[in-house]
């Protein structure tokens, strides 16, 4: 057998890789068809409607709900953009400094650490402190959760830099803030980007940190649906699934673009 | 040399915003989980008692610490549900760990073998379902498994099964729902070892005789055990402490510790038992918990 013949993509490899994506994007197909369904027994075809979309725009909850989501996303993300580049520069740049192994631990473990505990820490913490809870502590909450996921992903940015231009820039006079700004951070950009959009879309998705630590009348987005999916399947549940699908959807291919942007411009593409 | 030296100082002033906000929002929380677990129930808002409490200082901390509780712990020993609680999850996690590696692996190989452009797509098509709510992937799976769901009619098109088979609220469902959810989670790690092989090591292997098999076993599957290592802690860890899954597509039976704790804290109100579960959930997911912190070290800093 020839090495050729080793590494070629194989009728198994071929068939694996179909299997493994039809797996994947079956059900959210589906989800998405029935979703303009007309008839009002999700599995029964009545031809094509938009009337659950309409539907949507008289569910004032619903409504109040994905603006409460869109604000938490948009502020939290922000947070964590700031925070979480900061924790990747100091990780990647500041050598070592006491209390490093601490600092990237408190970092690694959020990003698979069970929501539960998560969520149920930051509620006990709240309450300790008697802030009242609602928009500003699901807020925090998001952060600390999603600055982690920001900080792996422009430390590994950070770590596949030439250090020689900041130190070029240095070397010329500048200070180590002005290199930063001006040489290291435009580089990283598109790694802070999608940084920032992972960090809102995990903030939009997220279910248990929120329900734990929000106060009363405060839902967002995914504890409105949790409590309607609790009740079985409803056609206007399928609506609001296909718009966040394809809001997402959309910030994908944004990030995407961004990254090949700038992967065009020399540097390797963010690892989103 | 100098610029470097120069560049560190600053850098680490960068850490002190980042580091406060973990230790207020990370640590500190855990000593409040602590604090609660050694607790009494109470009838009141918040729902417990303190028992103890570092703003009294010394002397408060020596009365309370003779009046502590290790209730909660003891009852999540003596009380089955628990126990089995904590069984089923780790159970569920590792056989679900095990579908997802043999599911997950021929994907992320067969990814590195397409061309980079290819590579680039699949991988972009891999992410999108990452991307995408946890909720809504379980919702379009309780769509397709209901009673008359399309499973059912596509089985009974076929001709396989002649009445409707119960789905929904079965270990089968949640299983489905987990290597669903968690799949992402396996092939990115995979895929990222496998990609970075040496093409030259299988010529080697076939330039003395290895057959495709052979060169696989022998050369493929040892070196990708860092990426198998790593997507299966990627996936047993969370899922251990998983809720919304086994909630939406288990059955009402066996609880996982995560549906547990959500209900002593949301429908018991029993604040300390939830936090002592939480703990006793923590010091299980410990050692899975380290190694993966060192593995994700090595990973960021070895360059």
């Amino acid at each position: 057998m020839s090495a050729r013949a080793l590494t070629r993509l194989s009728p198994f490899n071929m068939v694996s890789l179909a299997l493994g994506f039809a797996f994947l994007y079956v059900p959210l197909v589906i989800l998405i068809v029935f979703s303009f369904n007309a008839s009002r027994l999700v599995t029964v075809w009545g031809g094509w409607s938009t009337r659950w979309y309409a539907e949507l725009l008289n569910d004032a909850a619903m409504i109040e709900a994905a603006w409460m989501s869109l604000r938490v996303g948009v502020t939290s993300a922000t947070f964590a953009t700031v925070l979480g580049t900061m924790a990747a520069v100091a990780l990647s740049r500041g050598g070592g400094f006491r209390g490093r192994t601490l600092f990237s631990g408190m970092l690694n473990a959020p990003l698979v650490m069970p929501e539960v505990i998560t969520g149920l820490s930051l509620l006990l913490l709240f309450i300790a402190v008697e802030v009242g809870r609602g928009f500003w502590t699901v807020t925090a909450a998001h952060t600390t959760l999603t600055m982690c996921f920001v900080t792996v992903i422009v430390q590994s940015r950070l770590n596949d830099l030439d250090r020689s231009l900041e130190e070029a820039a240095m070397d010329l006079g500048c200070s180590p803030a002005r290199a930063f700004f001006a040489v290291t951070l435009p580089m990283i950009m598109p790694a802070v980007a999608a940084g920032w959009m992972l960090a809102f879309t995990l903030s939009l998705d997220d279910l248990v940190i929120a329900s734990f630590t929000t106060g009363p009348g405060a839902s967002t987005l995914p504890i409105r649906i949790y409590s309607e999916v609790r009740l079985g399947v409803k056609p206007q549940i399928n609506a609001i699934c296909t718009l966040m699908v394809a809001f997402v959807a959309l910030i994908i291919v944004i990030a995407s673009l961004v990254s090949k942007l700038s992967s065009a411009r020399g540097g390797s593409a963010a690892p989103l | 040399m100098g610029a470097s030296r120069n560049f560190e100082a600053p850098a680490r002033i960068a850490a002190i915003a980042p580091y406060l906000w973990m230790v207020l929002f990370f640590l500190v929380p855990f000593y409040f989980i602590l604090k609660i677990s050694l607790s009494q129930t109470a009838i009141a808002q918040p729902p417990y008692e303190p028992q103890f409490d570092l703003s009294q200082g010394l002397e408060g901390l020596k009365a309370a610490a003779a009046q502590l509780s290790v209730e909660n712990f003891r009852l999540l020993v003596i009380d089955d549900l628990y126990v089995f609680s904590y069984l089923r999850s780790v159970v569920v996690a590792a056989v679900s760990t095990l579908i997802l590696v043999v599911l997950g692996y021929p994907v992320a190989y067969g990814m590195s073998r397409l061309s980079r452009g290819w590579q680039a797509l699949a991988m972009l098509a891999v992410i999108v379902p990452f991307w995408t709510s946890f909720l809504i992937r379980i919702y379009a799976w309780i769509n397709i498994l209901q009673r008359d769901g399309l499973l059912n009619d596509v089985l009974m098109a076929l001709r396989i099964i002649s009445a409707p088979l119960v789905w929904l609220s079965t270990d089968t469902a949640m299983y489905i729902g987990i290597v669903y959810s968690y799949l992402p989670f396996m092939v990115l790690p995979l895929f990222a070892t496998l990609s970075k092989l040496d093409a030259s090591l299988l010529e080697a292997a076939a330039d003395l005789g290895c057959s495709r098999r052979q060169a696989f076993w022998l050369v493929t599957w040892p070196l990708s055990l860092p990426g198998v290592g790593a997507g299966a802690l990627l996936c047993f860890i969370p899922i251990t402490g998983e809720f919304v899954i086994p909630d939406l597509l288990a059955g009402s039976g066996q609880m996982m510790i995560g549906q547990t704790l959500w209900g002593e804290f949301f429908t018991n109100r029993d604040w300390p038992v939830a936090s002592a579960i939480a703990v006793v959930l923590l010091i299980v997911l410990l050692l899975p918990l380290l190694v993966y912190d060192r593995l994700q070290r090595k990973q960021l800093e070895a360059r």
